[in-house]
């Protein structure tokens, strides 16, 4: 059996991972990361349109800061997100940008003097003040009050990913390439490291260390349609699940995104309605003004996509051969923009659909998008029940978007996750509480484990086949724990995935070799992915209210009275076929921004008995410090400086506010 | 504005009857010791709109379920599908089936190590020559103060880093290149693009004569032939071949003595 060593195991290669190895290694530790692919090639390349932070450098994001992003973010969320944790985002992210820009990030840059942009449809000059000429730019986004979204034309994702990648490299951090991890090594109270597959050899490797960090990234897959890579199939969430003692934090708040290109679910970024794209119906009418007169195309991408679909339903969709959709108008933006800072989106216009956007309409319709939720873990990233496993990025649910994360804040979250996180492993494993002391027992066995698994599915006779499984499940995710979910269809998607997961455990193939073996691949994973979709769809049956982007139809109202709360799966026996629900209960009197409407999307709510109280209480405690030191108002509605690393701590310097 | 009265533009559908595709596939598994390379044969049916990832996967899950191929942003912005299709390197995902005669041949691209099939191991490739050529920022000094506003750029020069800086390593260059096929080390155009992209960057110390002894030498610059088949196959549509042009013309007036100590 062959064991490999190392202080901080990293399972997944895209930005959050590679930016945690970064953070231990620079403190001295070591670190391998796993990845299914070339880390270069992992999802976060897909981001497109940019990472929100509030530099302000921009005249239309001129008064940004973090109080802003922080009161954007927690809307966006639906009162769902941990207000300390949003807090201790919202003041690492302009760091993240900075530090990017240092690494040679390409960000785009400001051009100070006049310039023509699209605001609601109308051409409107604005001017760039001279002091910001060369600092990095900022663009509109959905749910924001500031432009904040620092981008590097659409390709943001892609130049981040490459500029953390090769730090990752000038580091010698080693990248364990076309490895997959089939299952933690624990022993019920810690975690020791992950039993491993080598997909070329078919080989099992234990790694054993000090700390084990998921970094997986979504469970985009678990849908039929989605904008996400087709490595994003929840696997890391599965990993901690499968322990029976680490937990899922809020698997129901699914987030589809508005601008999937139809019918392939291709992403076209938010960016596209951040700079002046409209959404017209069959007729060419620009229908988002008549459901959202507020922010109309920027509302908040739950309220978009369902405004959308509701609109859809009405009878106002466009038709193709392939069904119903909708249509992106960006015509309107001009070529010489479009060539500039939507490249991508021209590219994969010109090569999926046969269209120039900036002659003709898109077609759209929302695709699964992002996964709120994830491996529950508190605001050092490490989770709460097993002791040395940490998560990051969208595997994990720390929890900074609730119910709905925002455009731009998880391209953000990745590397802002990355180095908090990272800071707090290497705390841990530079502690007495980081040392381990395993049994060689416990790793043996656990390898065992999951041979005997491997061996009885390459010589089962089983009479079910594993991709037949899989489609059938994203079939059923996608038809019944859609935009609009209604508790009978989520009865009828537990028992269809309850039934799946059963016959998943017949499975039988008809490739049985151990190398290279696609077949065998699909299978273990399908095993695990159904699992993860049933903490998805048990979670939205149980949530009888609507939260953001879970929203059911016959529980239309947002209800703090009772669902103020953040769900917890667990997968207490491998034979079960339900997880666990538990809940934790938000605390309203610790909120800095107690529960409201969000400014865009249902005005209809039910209250939690203590908001009031709260409310007042800050409005008192804001009436006493007007006039004050914003830091010093903050500081008095909820501290949190004192959570973050001592690295990161420190206020951020803008062009109208001077460091102290 | 007038928009409002603008006829959406629907994609065009062809109209022609949808065809029985003929797929050869190259297939090998090279751990396998009876394995012979051969072409193996595939017939499916045609859809509206078929990429080659869609076409792939409908062969696996109902054909033949060991083929092996990789696909993940099936965007065309992830890099991992290159081929050969029909005898030229490209992105397999964004290939639409109807662009294709019914008779598709798929290789892997060659130079990378084969995994199986269509399968190689173009991270391995890249991870080594970003190791070789130190593909990142060499920082001027001591590390930023974050909290810091950033050192301001010339707008039009972030742009153009970041024309460069799109590559996304998919190896199409490396796989049409004749000088790789004949030295193992060449660093190809996806080399030599990131030296050009590091030179235009100010935050980045290396000066012309540290990027001379990266890649001043056969193995580098020099070394290309300039058949410019990486310029013609590139899925990004790179300036390859301005920049090798200005990467030798740079670098042979360092090998004179004539370049300035700073950067151009």
């Amino acid at each position: 059996m062959k064991v490999i060593y190392t202080d901080v195991l990293v399972i997944g290669g895209g930005l959050a991972g590679l930016r945690t190895a970064i953070g231990v290694c620079r403190r001295g530790h070591d670190a391998i990361i796993l990845s299914l692919v070339p880390p270069k090639r992992s999802h976060s390349a897909a981001a497109q349109g940019g990472m929100q932070a509030s530099l302000g450098n921009v005249t239309k994001g001129q008064g940004d800061n973090e109080d802003v992003h922080f009161e954007d973010t927690v809307r966006g969320s639906d009162w769902g997100a941990d207000q300390q944790v949003v807090r201790m985002f919202v003041n690492t992210s302009p760091k993240a940008v900075r530090e990017l820009a240092a690494w040679g990030v390409p960000w785009s840059r400001v051009r100070q003097g006049d310039r023509e942009v699209i605001i609601n449809s109308q051409k409107v000059t604005i001017t760039e003040r001279a002091e910001a000429h060369g600092l990095v730019a900022q663009r509109d986004f959905g749910g924001t009050r500031k432009w904040r979204t620092c981008y590097t034309s659409d390709g943001t994702g892609h130049a981040m990913l490459f500029a953390v990648g090769d730090q990752a490299i000038a580091r010698g951090i080693p990248v364990h390439e076309r490895t997959e991890a089939l299952a933690l090594i624990h022993d019920g109270k810690r975690c020791y490291g992950a039993v491993v597959r080598d997909l070329i050899s078919g080989d099992l490797v234990a790694y054993v260390a000090k700390a084990t960090a998921i970094a997986t990234g979504g469970a985009g897959r678990l849908y039929r349609v989605t904008t996400n890579a087709v490595i994003c199939e929840g696997i890391g969430a599965a990993l901690a699940l499968e322990t029976g003692v680490a937990s899922l934090g809020n698997m129901e708040a699914v987030q589809f995104h508005p601008t999937g290109i139809f019918p392939a679910g291709i992403l076209v970024t938010e960016g596209c309605r951040g700079d002046g794209g409209l959404l017209r119906d069959a007729s060419g009418h620009r229908f988002m003004p008549d459901y959202e007169p507020e922010k109309k195309e920027l509302a908040s991408r739950d309220v978009v996509s369902r405004r959308m679909e509701e609109h859809i339903r009405k009878g106002q969709a466009a038709t193709s051969r392939f069904g119903e959709h909708l249509w992106l108008d960006i015509t309107l933006l001009g070529r010489a923009h479009i060539e500039r800072n939507l490249r991508e989106v021209k590219e994969i216009c010109q090569y999926f659909l046969g269209v120039d956007p900036a002659e003709q309409w898109i077609p759209v319709r929302p695709a699964q998008h992002y996964t709120m939720g994830g491996i529950r873990t508190n605001h050092t990233g490490q989770s709460p029940t097993l002791r040395g496993l940490f998560a990051a990025g969208e595997a994990a649910c720390w929890d900074m978007h609730g119910f709905n994360r925002l455009g731009g804040n998880s391209v953000a979250e990745t590397v802002v996750a990355g180095m908090i996180v990272g800071e707090f492993i290497a705390d841990f494993v530079a502690s007495p509480k980081g040392e381990i002391d395993v049994p060689t027992a416990l790793i043996r066995e656990a390898v065992e484990s999951e041979r005997a698994k491997l061996d009885a599915l390459r010589n089962a006779r089983g009479a079910e086949r594993a991709d037949a499984i899989k489609i059938e499940m994203q079939q059923i995710m996608t038809d019944r724990v859609g935009i609009f979910r209604t508790g009978q269809d989520l009865e009828l998607a537990v028992h269809g995935l309850q039934e799946l997961l059963l016959r998943s455990r017949n499975i039988g193939l008809r490739h049985r070799v151990d190398g290279p073996n696609p077949e065998l691949v699909t299978a273990y994973r399908t095993q695990k992915m159904l699992k993860v979709a049933l903490c998805i769809a048990a979670g939205a049956l149980a949530r009888n209210e609507s939260r953001g982007a879970h929203f059911r139809e016959d529980f239309p109202r947002r209800d703090d009275a009772t669902w103020l709360r953040r769900t917890l799966a667990t997968w207490e026996k491998p034979a079960d076929t339900l997880p666990c629900l538990h809940y934790e209960p938000l605390d309203v009197m610790g909120m800095e921004l107690p529960p409201g409407w969000r400014g865009y999307g249902n005005k209809d709510y039910v209250d939690h008995p203590a908001t009031a109280t709260r409310a007042a209480e800050v409005a008192a405690m804001r009436e006493r410090l007007a006039g004050g030191d914003r830091h010093a108002v903050q500081a008095a509605l909820m501290p949190y400086e004192h959570l973050l690393p001592e690295r990161l701590r420190g206020r951020n310097e803008r062009i109208d506010e001077a460091l102290p | 504005m007038t928009t409002e009265h603008t006829p959406p533009v629907a994609p065009p559908v062809s109209n022609a009857p949808l065809r029985k595709l003929r797929f050869h596939i190259l297939r090998h598994d090279p751990r396998n010791p009876a394995s012979v390379p051969h072409f193996e044969k595939y017939e499916i049916d045609e859809a509206a709109g078929m990429t080659l990832f869609l076409a792939l996967n409908e062969i696996r899950e109902k054909l033949d379920p060991s083929l092996a191929f990789d696909f993940v942003c099936r965007a065309g912005i992830c890099g991992s599908c290159g081929m050969v299709v029909n005898g030229r390197p490209g992105l397999a995902c964004r290939t639409l089936t109807r662009d294709l005669p019914a008779d598709i041949s798929l290789a892997p691209l060659p130079t990378f190590e084969l995994i199986a099939d269509l399968s190689v191991n173009t991270g391995k490739w890249m991870r080594g020559m970003s190791e070789r050529l130190e593909t990142w920022v060499h920082a001027l000094g001591e590390e930023a103060d974050l909290r810091r506003i950033e050192q301001p750029m010339d707008p039009d020069l972030a742009d153009r880093i970041y024309e460069l800086d799109r590559c996304i390593e998919c190896g199409c260059c490396v796989a049409a290149c004749g000088t790789a096929r004949m030295r193992e080390d060449f660093v190809g155009a996806v080399g030599l693009n990131k030296i050009a992209r590091f030179a235009l960057d100010p935050r980045d110390a290396r000066s012309d004569a540290d990027m001379y002894e990266l890649v001043g030498n056969d193995d580098g610059v020099f070394g290309c032939m300039t058949l410019l088949g990486c310029h013609d196959v590139c899925p990004k549509q790179l300036p390859l071949q301005t920049q090798i042009a200005f990467l030798r013309r740079k670098l042979a007036r360092q090998a004179l003595g004539r370049s300035r100590p700073e950067k151009s």
